[in-house]
């Protein structure tokens, strides 16, 4: 009985997500004939390349038991200063705006670490005053990339793939690796799933939060100089409400907020699972209203459907 | 164990000095912070301490103030609402729409019940099926934003004859010379503190949000609690929407976006946990006129409106740090 | 029960590890005053005193978890500084947790080796040694989990077993036991005591806190007792008995429980027919009636509490019924519970019997808050009012009515529950496991206290583990078994060895044969 349960519940943190991906892929195969073309599948993939890159490292963070609301706004500010630098320096450009997430990052991680305020409360302030640094940095400007290079290499392609599409999917099997592999990884989820524990077996658990939260600024900051490649420009609200999907899609991946549960391969059905959505709700030409009518309900299903799988309501107590 | 150690009196021990000095500064610590903060204002800019200045930084906090003292129910109580930006979003364009169109009365009274209707979704969600409240409302923020694009048709909404209409006295109204957004945001402060310290209802929430396991067994019945903290949120935003939709007499159909997390700031500024269980009223309101004067405050020193962003970024953690400092009794965490 | 007849002979042999003149002092108290304590290599050394004795922080102190402001420690002939817990680990001294430090979705090797798993180059985990390693300890606890099984789907005892597992992968001088039985059933018990002697063989020092006497005297070599955190002094277990311990640990003889079972009995108030919860207890029948105390005595997980629970509307019956005075009660939540006039004082008090952060009073009139207030608004003298009553009546020690219960004692805290439920004037109290972990005298005065409700005309329902409470108490016995009531005893009449039988499915194999 209990292995049973044990197997079950290792499993619905995949399972049902990735079931909801393919049902949407069959569903819009069938409705739209634009939908299953080679073009259009590397078309998502490119689509989310942004979402997704920063939901490899919320996964990070949420599984160390902490959440990250600065990432839209670390977003902005990478893409900003991507763009911004250029005409000094295209290396030092790039350079800065990775830097500047991973230091910004490595800032939160300290702080959260250091203080003891709660992840969400460091990073929510972090998420205003990081949009205040963007604003502080463009004097509320859009910069366009004058470098053709780089505007270039957002569309650009290694034979019939996308590049965007290629990184994504190689940091995503790096990040399921390292989560799944290394020391790292697994002490990320010793120190989520029980952090008293943690600490008395030795485990450095200030230092595993803050190498999270930096995994989750640099991939922020790479998603931003990749999402201002990809449009040629940077406008100093890009990113706004972007930890807002990230988060969605990790938890509609089946990683718990409350930390200890988690998976990469869960977040990119996720990811996967919002990316087809756009996608085919576009081709079927339904206004991009209803996406978050839709996303919202599915969000709200996914717990309903958690809730009923991993709580047989007999064994309960009625609370 | 270490429990009944703590229980004897502070008195009894040398320390006295030092930690009633900590825990002085952590309790009026945001106070001192206000005063100190006026008296630099009032320092570099003349206008800052006027009646006029005070009256006006008072009435554009309000609207803030109004969802903020909604949300801080919910938080006692153990939750979250990240919807109610959204929420006033739907709340003031449907408020505005609907004037021109079923007359004022019929309009506020349909923007109500709608909106308490959304409150009750949620409440339900997490209430009676007991979801995680983030989330839920996370997934409500990203619908109901969707469902006001959908009404709007993506555009935004006003009121065509803006003078001859009674529905301006919520947003430009005066009473007693007291604006009447301030005077809406003054009482039902008033009222949500004395319901939530004098009530046998406040009891119960701050018990659900203390320990919803301990509060089911000793009979209270939480999921109502739950729900109807959800119920007194969407009141608070739209009483927000109608001072809102009232001064402004339109409505973009974002307009609420960003809100929810303005007001956590305004909140979290003022002390209550985000854990549940503990704060009040009067925090929530001394935290969001902190945030307003600070706004004010530097616009009058003649710094772009952003830096206020960055300011808050600084003075929220700094409030909470203090606040746990003094709880530890140390400044930083030991863990490594 | 009260004989020391197993009781060893103390070992002779240099102490592998001393303490001496521990002081340890937290903001506001000094938690241990110039303690001295000492373990021999192969030695079970018991450590006794009442709750706030300072036993905890003595060991955690001893495991580095905090460090003493006074004294040294000196391990196998060597000063030692501990700084954290790894540290401490490292030397060999390992302490084994009250609490569960186990993190539930990793696997039992993984939580064998948390913060140490072996790596390979860039950091990587070496699971094959993770594995091969885990296995080396799994065999020598003989235990039923293998070494891939989520943690968290495994029952307390086997997480008991995991926890000493990963005191083994350290090869340990010194182990500290704290409370390990708490939450252990009686036939688990036995495995718990295989695993300390052969530890004892291999040379290791224990240190054993418990409060339960029978084990202690089963178990130990010596017997070391602190009181408000000083030392009163060592024993050998041989030359001792359970007075003197007592004595020892709370200043003065114990004012036993001498008061009477109650034996006027009214009407029924409770019966239960034929209750069932699918897969969790099935066709449980019984009654209890005014002024007697009925003991509902069974294995943790005999589906005991949740009977309870069932009474009180906090599950839902999938059959059988329910008869409170005469009526057939369909309760769809605790709130009807508490209004028909049932009180349920839960198995954890922390998490089921109080809001920690709220004060005494608060707490108090939790359960009644109605009739302390007037359409709607407290009433704060009526507060006041309930609570002296129950303060006084049941000798609470608080500073004050404002002091967070969190910060009270474990006996305290039970007391105020107990309080809470009393003011809603119930007709049926029902008690899981009031005793729990409190120390003998709240104890005592509790037992004292359910006799006294009883003969006031209470119909009493205790659920209980320990034996001595349930035949201290009850007039009559419910005995449970895997969900099913296997027998129903006169308290008065009735042996051990019947009990014993009935809580662990003997009766009911050898029916079958």
């Amino acid at each position: 009985m209990s292995f049973i349960k044990g197997f079950f519940r290792g499993r619905t943190s995949i399972q049902p997500i990735w079931v909801f991906v393919i049902a949407l892929f069959i569903f819009f195969s069938f409705m739209s004939e634009y939908f299953l073309s080679f073009g259009n599948i590397t078309n998502i993939l490119v689509q989310t390349s942004t979402i997704g890159l920063v939901a490899l490292g919320m996964t990070f963070v949420m599984i160390n038991g902490n959440i990250d609301l600065s990432v839209g706004a670390i977003l902005g500010l990478a893409a900003s200063l991507a763009v911004g630098l250029q005409e000094v320096s295209m290396t030092l450009a790039i350079l800065a705006a990775l830097g500047s997430g991973i230091l910004l990052g490595a800032l939160n991680g300290f702080v959260v670490w250091k203080t003891g305020v709660n992840a969400f409360i460091v990073t929510l302030g972090a998420m205003l005053g990081v949009r205040g640094l963007i604003f502080l940095y463009t004097d509320e400007q859009s910069f366009f990339a004058m470098n053709f290079a780089f505007a270039d290499f957002g569309t650009s392609t290694i034979g019939p793939f996308p590049v965007l599409a290629i990184i994504f999917l190689a940091c995503a099997l790096i990040m399921h690796l390292v989560l799944t592999r290394t020391g790292h990884g697994r002490n990320t989820f010793a120190v989520g799933g029980n952090p008293e524990a943690s600490i008395d077996a030795g485990i450095r658990l200030g230092r595993h939060m803050m190498i999270n939260f930096i995994i989750v600024g640099f991939f922020a900051a790479l998603a931003g100089v990749l999402l201002a490649s990809q449009m040629g420009a940077a406008t100093p609200n890009l990113g706004r409400d972007y930890e807002l999907w990230v988060i969605t899609a990790v938890v509609l991946g089946g990683t718990k907020l409350t930390g200890g549960y988690g998976s990469i391969v869960g977040t990119l059905g996720g990811v996967l699972a919002i990316g087809i959505l756009r996608n085919g709700m576009n081709l079927m030409q339904v206004p991009a209203f209803y996406v978050l009518v839709i996303l919202g309900a599915i969000l709200i299903s996914v717990l309903i459907i958690d809730k009923k799988l991993n709580a047989p309501s007999a064994k309960e107590v009625r609370i | 164990m270490a429990s009944a150690e703590q229980s004897k009196p502070r008195l009894l021990t040398g320390k006295l000095s030092k930690a009633g000095m900590l825990s002085f500064l952590s309790a009026q610590g945001i106070l001192i912070f206000f005063l100190l903060s006026m008296f630099v204002f009032s320092f570099f800019s003349e206008q800052f301490l006027s009646q006029s200045n005070i009256m006006t930084v008072v009435r554009q906090a309000s609207i803030i103030g109004i969802i903020a003292v909604g949300v801080t129910v919910v938080i006692i109580g153990g939750n979250l609402d990240l919807s109610v930006g959204s929420m006033l979003s739907f709340s003031t364009v449907l408020v505005v729409d609907l004037h021109d169109k079923i007359g004022p009365t019929n309009a506020i009274l349909l923007m109500f019940v709608l909106t308490l209707m959304i409150g009750a979704v949620n409440g339900f969600l997490i209430g009676f099926l007991r979801l995680n409240s983030l989330i839920v409302t996370l997934a409500m923020l990203s619908a109901i934003q969707g469902f006001v694009l959908i009404y709007s048709g993506g555009q935004n909404v006003d009121i065509a004859d803006q003078q001859g209409t009674w529905f301006a006295f919520f947003g430009r109204g005066y009473v007693g010379g007291i604006a009447v957004p301030i005077l809406m945001f003054g009482l039902l402060a008033i009222v949500m503190q004395v319901v939530m310290s004098y009530t046998g209802y406040g009891r119960r929430i701050f018990a659900v949000g203390g320990n919803p396991m301990a509060a089911v067994y000793s009979g209270i019945r939480k999921n109502w609690c739950v729900f109807s903290t959800y119920l007194i949120s969407a009141f608070c935003v739209a009483c927000a929407a109608l001072v809102l939709g009232s001064r402004v007499m339109g409505s973009q159909n974002n307009v609420g976006q960003g809100y929810e997390l303005l007001v956590l700031a305004g909140i979290i500024l003022g002390g209550t946990s985000l854990l549940g269980g503990a704060g009040s009223i009067w925090k929530t309101v001394i935290g969001v006129l902190i945030l307003g004067f600070i706004q004010n405050g530097l616009l009058l020193m003649g710094y772009p409106y952003y830096i206020q962003w960055i300011v808050t970024w600084v003075i929220i953690i700094l409030a909470v740090w203090l606040d746990l400092a003094n709880k530890r009794k140390r400044l930083f965490t030991t863990h490594s | 029960m009260n004989a020391p007849n197993q009781s060893r002979q103390p070992i002779d042999a240099a102490p592998i590890l001393e303490l001496k003149g521990i002081t340890k002092r937290f903001p506001g108290v000094v938690a241990l005053n110039n303690v001295d304590f000492d373990v021999r290599p192969g030695e079970v050394h018991a450590l006794l005193g009442e709750n706030g004795a300072g036993k905890s922080t003595l060991m955690k102190v001893l495991a580095g978890k905090h460090q003493a402001n006074e004294g040294k420690i000196t391990l196998g002939g060597e000063e030692m500084a501990f700084e954290n817990p790894k540290h401490a680990k490292r030397a060999g001294v390992v302490l084994i947790h009250q609490e569960q430090s186990l993190v539930p979705e990793m696997t039992v090797a993984e939580n064998i080796f948390l913060g140490s798993l072996p790596r390979k180059p860039f950091n990587r985990v070496d699971w094959r040694k993770l594995r091969e390693d885990t296995n080396k300890i799994l065999e020598t606890l003989k235990c039923g989990f293998q070494h891939d099984d989520l943690v968290g789907s495994l029952s307390i005892a086997k997480k008991q077993m995991v926890e000493i597992g990963r005191a083994l992968a350290f090869t340990p001088r010194v182990v500290v036991f704290d409370e390990p039985t708490a939450s252990l059933t009686d036939h688990e018990k036995p495995v718990l005591y295989d695993v300390i002697n052969s530890l004892c063989e291999q040379g290791v020092g224990i240190v054993y806190i418990s409060h339960r006497m029978d084990e202690i005297f089963h178990l130990s070599h010596r017997i070391s007792v602190l009181r408000d955190g000083e030392y009163t002094g060592t024993v050998n277990t041989a030359d001792t008995n359970e007075d003197e311990i007592t004595r020892m640990m709370i200043g003065r003889s114990l004012e036993l429980d001498h008061a009477s079972k109650p034996s006027d009995f009214g009407n029924n108030l409770l019966e239960v027919r034929n209750l069932s919860v699918k897969r969790v207890f099935e066709n449980v029948s019984f009654n209890v009636r005014k002024g007697e105390i009925v003991g509902m005595y069974g294995l943790v997980g005999a589906g005991r509490s949740e009977v309870a629970e069932t009474i009180f509307g906090l599950r839902t019956p999938s059959a059988g019924e329910v008869i409170l005075d005469g009526e057939v009660v369909n309760f769809r939540s605790a709130h009807d519970a508490v209004a028909s006039g049932v009180a349920l004082v839960p198995e954890d008090r922390k998490d089921q019997g109080l809001i920690l952060g709220m004060n005494c009073r608060d707490n108090m009139t939790l359960a009644s808050l109605s009739s302390v207030s007037s359409m709607g608004f407290m009433t704060s003298s009526k507060e006041r009012e309930v609570y002296d009553k129950y303060h006084q009546a049941m000798k609470i020690k608080t500073p004050s009515w404002r002091q967070k219960v969190g910060n009270l004692s474990g006996g305290n805290q039970q007391k105020i529950v107990i309080g809470k439920w009393l003011h809603t004037h119930p007709k049926l109290l029902i008690l899981d496991e009031p005793t729990r972990g409190i120390d003998v005298g709240s104890k005592s005065e509790i037992h004292t206290l359910v006799k006294d409700l009883a003969k006031s005309g209470y119909a009493v329902l205790v659920i209980s583990s320990e034996m001595p409470e349930v035949l201290g108490l009850s007039n009559r016995i419910i005995a449970m078994y895997d969900g099913r009531v296997t027998a129903e005893f006169d308290g008065d009449n009735v042996s051990e060895d019947e009990l014993v039988q009935a809580i662990t499915g003997m009766g009911r194999q050898a029916q079958a044969s």
